[in-house]
């Protein structure tokens, strides 16, 4: 999985959990919060729908890592190739 | 059905609540079961049908509403959460609310979903006021409602400090403590906050086939992310074992467990549950307000009787207002007036009938124990004496008979009615005085979520079902 597809399968997560949210013009290098109305609610849907959909593990001291795509892309990507080495 | 005897999570009761709760559980994958002794779900907010007619019970209006775009309200989370769109549960607004006092309620505030009118109406009616009436709404919005660890304050004593008219006071009271106050008198200013910005700062709407389309969306997303439900199958004991909830026994007899337990029922109705010489302490108490409703169902649009405007009145006779348990069966000098019909359905659509609701303040007690004959009797007498006072603060009736001639059918629910279809002690709609924000109780795996979590009307209930499971559950998995 490359970077960019895995910023995707955030923005197809935030799409699903906060339909009312314009994702359009989403910038990878801006905290998330600070662009779209996300609360703790949210994040903590993001974390459990990778685990839903993707068995992604994100331990709660590691939520600092999903505060922008770009770090998302950099803290997922490598967990999301390491899933695909095993499977 | 193949009914398993282990859940990873037991929900009792399938009230608001209880269903949110499920909802969120299912989608991640727990194993869920709600168990609701009734044959319908809803709970507090419910219908039932006599001779073909559906009633909603619990519901006048859905508080907390807010148009599309407006982000991080109670109703933009709970849409969020449950994954439920604005279409499917297809709000209808409300056209304006109004607060009576006086004999004929001379003194009155206009709102509606727009808070510049309530703004504008404080401004002309109370001049002194409307700065301090503005210094308390920058305090409620300020305040944040939804943390789980606020301490306790009187909200009597901080409105006060920005409301010097007693009238005003009492009119703003009055229908925050009608619409969720489970305390006589006074409410935590944690609670007032969240009936202030649920009415006033937001609104009311209302689906047009009311609470059951909320309620029918609700099943529908349960079912479809697999969570399990018995009907007619209520919880009879929780067994106390090791500071843990170990099992459940059931009406039937069967027993199963669950590796966490929620109970939407109540805090003192869940810890009477307890078994095994446990108690669940502190012993919660159960509140003492109570109400009782009259519904009248017209041959005609209530319009067509001069009452087109008001889609709910909060009214009371004199310029103070008593929110508590009557020494009287029933206290009519106060109450609210709810005409459904007039919701903005839009051009093309009206309800099939008149619906003129009346409720007031009313004594479990004196309702509980009447020998059958004397309760219809009083029913009787009482419903006759609401009708009479409520009209009072309503237009002008063409002709005095004209609501008699218009009334098709005619029902009431007393506070007897209320603990016999939910359970709740001493009819307490709004739960025990006392809430418990962190719904935790002394058995390591059982919370409380619903009115005794304490977020309030229909949308706290949900968001509080989904509180407690992301929380105690989910968070922690």
């Amino acid at each position: 999985m490359t970077k960019d597809e895995c910023k995707k399968v955030v923005l197809d997560i935030i799409a699903d959990i906060a339909p009312d949210e314009d994702l359009t013009n989403v910038k990878s290098d801006v905290r998330l919060r600070d662009q779209l109305q996300l609360d703790s609610m949210d994040f903590l849907d993001i974390v459990m729908e990778l685990r839903k959909r993707h068995s992604i593990e994100v331990p709660e001291a590691d939520y600092i890592q999903l505060a922008s795509l770009d770090s998302c892309a950099e803290y997922l990507t490598p967990k999301f190739n390491a899933l695909s080495a095993k499977s | 059905m193949t009914s398993r005897s282990h859940y990873d999570v037991a929900i009792i009761g399938a009230g608001m609540s209880g269903l949110a709760a499920g909802i969120r559980l299912a989608h991640f994958g727990k194993r869920v079961c709600i168990f609701e002794r009734h044959n319908t779900v809803g709970g507090l907010n419910s219908f039932y049908s006599i001779g073909g007619r559906k009633f909603d019970v619990g519901l006048h209006a859905m508080t907390n509403f807010v148009r599309p775009g407006v982000k991080g309200t109670p109703l933009t989370k709970l849409l969020r959460q449950l994954r439920i769109t604005r279409e499917e549960f297809a709000l209808c607004e409300q056209k304006q609310t109004r607060i009576a006092f006086g004999p004929h309620g001379e003194t009155s505030l206009r709102f509606t979903n727009d808070f510049a009118v309530l703004e504008g109406e404080v401004a002309e009616k109370f001049p002194a006021q409307i700065d301090g009436f503005r210094r308390l709404t920058a305090a409620v919005r300020a305040y944040d409602d939804v943390s789980l660890d606020a301490q306790p304050v009187s909200a009597r004593t901080l409105v006060r400090q920005h409301i010097t008219d007693p009238l005003l006071e009492h009119m703003l009271f009055c229908p925050l403590m009608y619409y969720g106050s489970s305390s006589e008198h006074d409410m935590e200013f944690g609670q007032f906050v969240i009936m202030f910005k649920a009415l006033f700062l937001e609104g009311f709407a209302r689906p047009f086939d009311g609470v059951r389309v909320i309620l029918r969306v609700l099943l529908d997303k349960y079912r479809t992310a697999g969570g399990e439900r018995r009907m007619k199958c209520g919880v009879k004991h929780i067994v106390a074992r090791d500071g843990r909830a170990a099992a459940l026994l059931l009406d039937n007899g069967d027993e199963i467990t669950a590796d966490h337990v929620i109970s939407s029922i109540g805090a003192p109705e869940t810890a009477r549950l307890v078994q095994s010489g446990h108690r669940l302490q502190p012993a919660p108490v159960p509140g003492r307000l109570s109400f009782v409703e009259t519904i009248t169902i017209l041959d005609r649009q209530p319009a067509d009787l001069g009452w087109g405007s008001d889609t709910i009145v909060f009214f009371n006779d004199s310029a103070k207002f008593d929110y508590a348990c009557p020494e009287a069966q029933v206290d009519p000098r106060s109450g609210v007036i709810c005409i459904p019909n007039n919701f903005d359905y839009g051009p093309d659509q009206q309800l099939a009938e008149g619906i003129f609701r009346c409720t007031c303040l009313a004594n479990y007690d004196r309702w509980a124990h009447l020998p059958e004959e004397i309760y219809r009797a009083d029913k009787l007498r009482w419903y006759a004496t609401l009708q009479k006072s409520a009209q009072r603060f309503l237009p002008k009736l063409p002709a005095p008979e004209a609501l008699t001639r218009a009334t098709v059918s005619t029902d009431m629910f007393t506070p007897r009615t209320i603990t016999k279809f939910t359970g709740h002690l001493g009819g307490a709609i709004y739960g025990a005085a006392e809430k418990n924000r962190q719904g935790r109780t002394d058995l390591a795996n059982l919370y409380l979520c619903g009115t005794d979590q304490g977020f309030l009307g229909i949308v706290g209930a949900m968001l509080s079902g989904i509180s407690m499971a992301n929380y105690h559950i989910l968070a922690k998995a």
